[in-house]
């Protein structure tokens, strides 16, 4: 087993109001990539995420990290979210109102660590000027600054970040986008993001898996076999039954091989695509499917 | 020097019975605010009983339980030599059980109200339990730890059914203000019924305006 890979195989009924369903995944997390996870809301993105973190106990399976055992339920293993080497940055940032910014880093700083990771990560972020500020004098996206410099003082294996950008508006993002790319890329962190903006993905992920009802129903859309570059030039509407409803961006005739399968529609038209492979997909026949 | 000894004992019952209302109710509100179990309805109509309950109702079955002619206050007396009935501590007893729901229902609103993933937050930046309730949820549930201090406080000073019930009426043992109000009446004595009351208002009405005062400044401590 190579150990630099993490492995996430498990399942968990999710039963509430809005869903009733198994989730079952098996994924690979793969060192240093950035792996974004997309997927209608309640397909269970936000459930692996919080599996990951340990703080969903009641999941069946295996979760190796890094060469560590985090998970095992046939075993009886199950490591606190304390005893996991992660980062967290929750889609309400959760900073902690009664700590100003500096003292929210410091908190999160083992005790045999020195000061000079939250000094560079103020700096990184550029949260010098902040850093006795209080969350509630923060704009959303200084908030979120400070959530990301958090989730890194403790040097995690895994940075899990849950919709990060979601409350921000497009300006925002965009600039946002730029400080989780450079942090990724400085720390050389294995990061797991949710998101359900297409540019966002496109911009930010090495590779994307969408999940629909529990299901990963497709996945390696790497960076450099380029679908994950056409499928996201277009805006993403919706997964259903294996397939993925599309409208085609200006920029799909770029693409050398995979551009052919859309030769017959125009930019801007609906489609719906379905993965066959990691280099090949195929749009479908809606009227066959129905 | 009957009178002092009535208002020292019945501020020691409150502030007694409020500490330790504090150390059970924290734990207790945590586990109600974060339970999933589906015998939270009935935990939680188990703590807010005192309300709705006759506080005689709840003195009188303290009273039963703990005489020394029931098998309960019999082993407690000849095991441990301790004795609940007509003493101060059958007072705090019966003190902790009446203002039970007024400690633990602020707090348990308070944890519920916090944003739903600041103590997941801590955890995952390797914070226990323990630490993650001592500094990140109690200090942004002040208001709330503020109104269970006083509203235990306060209606401790002010109970009459439960007190009466298992303490009675021992001048400087379990002779508490209101009971002491209630016997100067029956004896037609006014002027000392009086003295009480209004010594109880000013108190109240001080203590009052102190936790309003805090509360202010808790509250503009947590949301600056």
């Amino acid at each position: 087993m190579d150990h630099s890979i993490s492995s996430l195989n498990c399942s968990l009924q999710l039963k509430d109001s809005q869903r009733s369903f198994y989730l079952e995944v098996d994924l690979q997390l793969y060192p240093k990539e950035l792996l974004a996870l997309t997927g209608p809301s309640g397909s269970g993105k936000t459930t692996i995420l919080r599996i990951l973190a340990g703080l969903e106990k009641r999941a069946k399976g295996r979760l190796w990290v890094q060469g560590e055992l985090w998970q095992d339920s046939a075993q009886g293993i199950f490591l606190a979210p304390q005893q996991r080497s992660i980062g967290v940055v929750f889609q309400d940032y959760a900073l902690f109102p009664n700590m100003s910014v500096l003292q929210n880093l410091q908190f999160a700083l083992p005790k045999t660590e020195n000061q000079t990771l939250i000094e560079e990560l103020l700096e990184v972020m550029d949260l010098q000027e902040l850093k006795t500020a209080y969350p509630r004098e923060l704009s959303g996206g200084q908030q979120q600054r400070v959530a990301l410099a958090r989730a890194l003082v403790r040097r995690p294996k895994l940075l899990l970040l849950d919709e990060p950008l979601s409350a921000l508006d497009t300006q925002m993002r965009e600039h946002l986008q730029g400080f989780i790319r450079l942090l990724h890329e400085r720390y050389a962190l294995t990061t797991l993001l949710i998101s359900h903006h297409p540019e966002e993905i496109q911009r930010l992920a090495d590779r994307v898996i969408v999940m629909e009802k529990g299901k990963i129903i497709s996945e390696n859309l790497t960076q450099e076999t380029k679908p994950a570059g056409l499928l996201l030039s277009a805006i993403w509407l919706a997964p259903q039954n294996g397939r993925i409803r599309v409208q085609l961006g200006d920029n799909e005739l770029q693409m050398p091989e995979p551009a052919k399968a859309f030769a017959d529609y125009l930019p801007g038209q609906e489609v719906w695509i379905r993965m066959v492979s990691a280099e090949r997909f195929e749009v479908c026949d809606e009227e066959k499917l129905r | 020097m009957d009178f002092f000894n009535t208002l020292l004992l019945t501020l020691r019952l409150a502030g007694v019975t409020t500490v330790i209302l504090l150390v059970l109710g924290i734990p207790i509100a945590y586990r109600l605010a974060y339970t999933r179990s589906f015998l939270k309805p009935v935990f939680e109509a188990m703590v807010s009983l005192p309300l709705v309950l006759p506080p005689t109702v709840i003195g009188f079955y303290l009273l039963i339980a703990f005489s020394p002619n029931s098998a309960l206050g019999e082993w407690l007396q000849n095991n441990l030599d301790i004795r609940l009935v007509f003493t101060f501590e059958g007072l705090v007893l019966g003190s902790v059980i009446y203002s039970f729901p007024f400690m633990v229902q602020p707090l348990q609103s308070g944890f519920e109200h916090l944003p739903p993933h600041l103590a997941e937050a801590s955890y995952t930046l390797g914070k226990s339990t323990w630490v993650t309730l001592w500094r990140v949820l109690l200090p942004n549930i002040r208001p709330a730890l503020l109104s269970g201090i006083v509203l235990s406080f306060a209606h401790t000073v002010g109970e009459f059914g439960v007190v009466l019930m298992i303490g009675g009426n021992i001048p400087s043992v379990t002779r508490v203000a209101s009971i002491a109000i209630y016997d100067e009446v029956e004896a037609l004595n006014f002027a000392a019924a009086n003295q009480y009351a209004l010594t109880m208002v000013v108190l109240t009405f001080v203590f009052l305006v102190l936790f309003f005062r805090f509360n202010r400044r808790s509250q503009q401590w947590i949301t600056r």
